[in-house]
């Protein structure tokens, strides 16, 4: 049950099993911050380091905001999954859902100062930095009203005010960009990190060992996240990597293996790991997550991993029903009022597809913008200025 | 801050269409360096109309600097105060006097700090502005372009090194994908201000794979800007330019020039990233090039005129997006077009350049546009071949000859 407002914050003894307010539809998110303490689902595995404590504080009002934003980003990627079938979303399309927790836990352990920058498997990191699902679907429709209008599409989602920098489609190029957005924090004296993500695939491309290197020497306050989903598009796991225990792969980088699918989890090893990029160089998280869809839409999912293994992970292991059986197993919501939840975020999201398919497909004179920043704003056609125009202010 | 910049290669064309400005962004509030007088001078060479016509003035609200005046400023550069240095030291100049200007520079490459740069550009820099803002890095180009390019995002102006040009073909995938494309696919919310700069060129007998010319490699790659630089004016002017420029721009220089001594004024100036040169002006024929090339066709412009030729002389400096303008007006005058460059024959800079005269002005040539590369082979050890592979003076001569008959 959620809590009514009036009590929340009156008393900190106050218990969440007492409320019997019934609330409105409108009222779902409990604003209720009294800590509660959950333990991780495994222990932390590390390499060279301390492990943090399994003893995670949450509190209902994040479990509820997880469970909601969980939810958003799963019904996004699979109104995506439609959307693409149905032609609107065109090229490569990778979806997130079943690695929702990663992207949760880590927005929840810190601010929009410390930057991310990930992959191609980009709509749901760009959720969790406060991007709106009207913006993503309508970058994924190539529309102008999109977070890079219209002109980067699903691999290239930026949000540079919530420090998210994309959203790229090389394979571990955004390793060294990643490490370069922490030296720039280091360089401008900053106290904040930089998430750098990438998945089991890249974590063989030689770049990620060069930049790593450099992070180490040079004292970066990175942290290197790998989503280990266990297939490289259709490769698996072991069939790549020689050794799959990918946080120990640093050497003499300390690293920190979580349960990737453990919202919880995932917040408490990135607090950790940022603690210790601040004061002692880079670190790599392994989380051990799960994608339920293939590599993309292009890619069936089914040919080189077995259906039931996917309906496996999906019921014992899917993060979204681990925090509903938290907030249940609390009294923080009734199933109903989850249920609720879902229906509401499943109406915001079809309204947002619906605003997007209205909205306007970019101009043929964009095709020209935003290639080069001159002063005045004048656009160069062609590399040989063959039409330049100077608009002075 | 604002700059006065004229473009010393158009001085033939007086109209004055096609203004443009590089205006310097001061992103920063250094106290005690608000205004700088900044003056832009004119090529020191054979230059010998006035410039006065081509002043751009900023318009808007931002202060005009009174004092800079093109006209003066060609005196300047002739007569008046001017230190004699060597190339790599107006590089090293230019960017010193950046790294001042602005706390956001900083410099990455292997052995550019403690060693003082494997050219000696960056020498003396380490000790100036600390390990923080000259970075040692390791042998590993992919990532350090990419770091400096994640750098740029949030705002810092990297100016990263290469050891050697061609050692950037294994950044390629940063420089082509991230450096180039970033601005665009994130529609415009991230500036990639970095300037990546390094020596290519055939050199004495360095070998095939160290004197690769990657401007050819590097010219479609949407989104860069490149450019390289001569003479030690033209390499300072240019490196400031790109420093402050909000695009990735690619300085080339080359191994052989470091050591060119001249004259440069003593003021602030920054020379046109998007003009062209103009180093010899005259009526019977156009000759373009760039770089190294330049010195074996004026060394074949002396015979020339011996001969009784004239030819015009344009060091075109910028390689992506060409000046077509200074280009243009040039062909208009003299019908003739002969491009001598140092890059490979097949796919290099003349061969874009060729269909791009020709594509733009046909109707003003005379003759084929004749274009004088290197040839297509990796460049041999042995010296004598080596020199084969290059444009030579002769064959610049015997080039002009058969065109202007």
């Amino acid at each position: 049950m959620a809590l009514s407002r009036l009590s929340s914050r009156s008393t900190t003894l106050f218990q969440p099993l007492a409320a019997a307010f019934p609330t409105t539809l409108r009222r779902h998110i409990s604003t209720d911050t009294t800590p509660i303490t959950v333990e991780t689902s495994l222990p932390f595995t590390s390499h060279l380091v301390e492990p943090p404590s399994r003893a995670v504080e949450t509190s209902s009002s994040e479990l509820l905001s997880f469970f909601r934003d969980m939810a958003l980003m799963r019904r996004m990627e699979i109104a995506a999954d439609s959307l693409y079938k149905a032609k609107l979303i065109r090229g490569f399309c990778h979806l997130y859902d079943g690695q929702e927790a990663v992207a949760i836990g880590m927005e929840a352990a810190i601010t929009r100062r410390d930057a991310i920058i990930t992959s191609y498997r980009d709509h749901c990191t760009f959720l969790g930095r406060g991007g709106g699902i009207f913006e993503a679907f309508s970058e994924l429709m190539g529309r102008t009203t999109g977070c890079s209008k219209g002109k980067g599409g699903s691999m290239h989602f930026y949000k540079k005010d919530a420090s998210f920098y994309g959203g790229h489609g090389i394979v571990g190029a955004q390793a060294p960009l990643g490490c370069g957005l922490a030296f720039a924090q280091k360089y401008s004296k900053e106290e904040a990190v930089t998430f750098t993500l990438y998945g089991d695939g890249a974590a063989n491309q030689g770049q990620l060992f060069e930049a790593l290197n450099i992070a180490a020497l040079w004292d970066l306050p990175a942290v290197l996240v790998c989503e280990n989903n266990h297939y490289g598009m259709g490769t698996a796991e072991w069939r790549s990597a020689k050794s799959p225990a990918y946080f120990k792969r640093g050497d003499y980088v300390p690293g920190l293996k979580v349960d990737g699918m453990d919202a919880l989890a995932v917040k408490q090893a990135c607090k950790f790991a940022k603690e210790h990029a601040l004061k002692n160089g880079p670190i790599i998280l392994e989380m051990d997550t799960y994608r339920y869809h293939g590599h993309s839409m292009s890619d069936p999912g089914s040919t080189y991993r077995t259906r039931d293994e996917i309906s496996g992970v999906r019921q014992v292991r899917d993060p979204i029903d681990r925090v509903r059986k938290l907030i249940i197993s609390h009294d923080i919501a009734t199933e109903k009022e989850l249920k609720d939840m879902e229906k509401e975020v499943r109406k915001e999201v079809d309204a947002a597809v619906a605003q997007a398919k209205e909205s306007p497909i970019p101009e043929p004179s964009d095709l020209f913008t935003n290639i080069y920043v001159k002063g005045f704003g004048s656009e160069s056609f062609g590399a040989d200025r063959k039409e330049l125009r100077a608009t002075l202010p | 801050m604002s700059a006065i910049i004229h473009g010393a290669g158009a001085a033939t064309a007086l109209s004055t269409f096609n203004f443009k400005t590089l205006v310097a962004p001061c992103r920063t509030n250094i106290p005690g360096r608000s205004k700088r007088c900044i003056v832009a001078a004119g090529s020191d060479d054979d230059a010998s109309k006035s410039f006065g016509s081509s002043i751009l003035t900023v318009r808007h609200s931002q202060k005009l600097i009174a004092n800079a005046v093109a006209t003066k400023a060609d005196m300047s550069a002739t007569t008046g105060t001017g230190h004699e240095l060597l190339l790599f030291e107006a590089l090293q100049e230019g960017l010193e006097e950046e790294m001042d200007r602005d706390p956001h520079v900083c410099v990455m490459g292997e052995d550019v700090g403690h060693y003082g740069g494997s050219y000696k550009v960056t020498k003396g820099l380490a000790d100036k502005f600390g390990d923080l803002r000259v970075l040692d890095t390791p042998i590993c180009e992919n990532a350090f372009t990419g770091m400096g390019i994640g750098a740029a995002m949030t705002g810092l102006r990297p100016v990263i090194e290469g050891m050697n040009m061609g050692f950037l073909l294994l950044a390629f995938n940063q420089i082509s994908n991230n450096c180039g494309m970033l601005h665009y696919t994130s529609g415009g919310q991230f500036t990639i201000p970095v300037v990546i700069r390094g020596p290519g060129g055939v050199g004495r007998q360095l070998g095939a794979e160290h004197s690769q010319r990657l401007e050819s490699y590097f010219q479609s790659i949407p989104g860069i800007q490149m450019v390289a630089c001569s003479t030690p004016y033209n390499a300072k002017g240019l490196m400031k330019a790109a420093i402050r420029s909000e695009n990735p721009v690619i300085l080339f220089e080359h191994v052989l020039l470091y050591n060119l001594k001249e004259k440069i004024p003593d003021e602030e100036y920054i020379c046109n990233l998007e003009e062209a040169e103009m180093v010899r002006p005259g009526e019977h024929i156009t000759i373009l090039t760039y770089s190294r090339m330049r010195y074996h066709v004026m060394q074949a412009a002396k015979t020339l005129v011996n001969k009784g030729y004239d030819p015009e002389v344009i060091d075109i400096r910028s390689l992506k997006p060409f000046d077509l303008y200074t280009i243009g007006n040039s062909v208009k005058k003299t019908h003739r077009v002969l491009i001598v460059e140092e890059c490979m024959r097949t796919g290099g800079i003349g061969a874009s350049l060729t269909a791009a005269i020709n594509e733009n002005f046909h109707d003003y040539l005379d003759a084929p546009v004749m274009c004088l590369s290197s040839q297509d082979v990796p460049t041999p050890y042995a010296g004598t071949l080596e020199e084969w592979t290059v444009v030579q003076p002769a064959q610049i001569v015997t080039a002009v000859e058969q065109l202007c008959q």
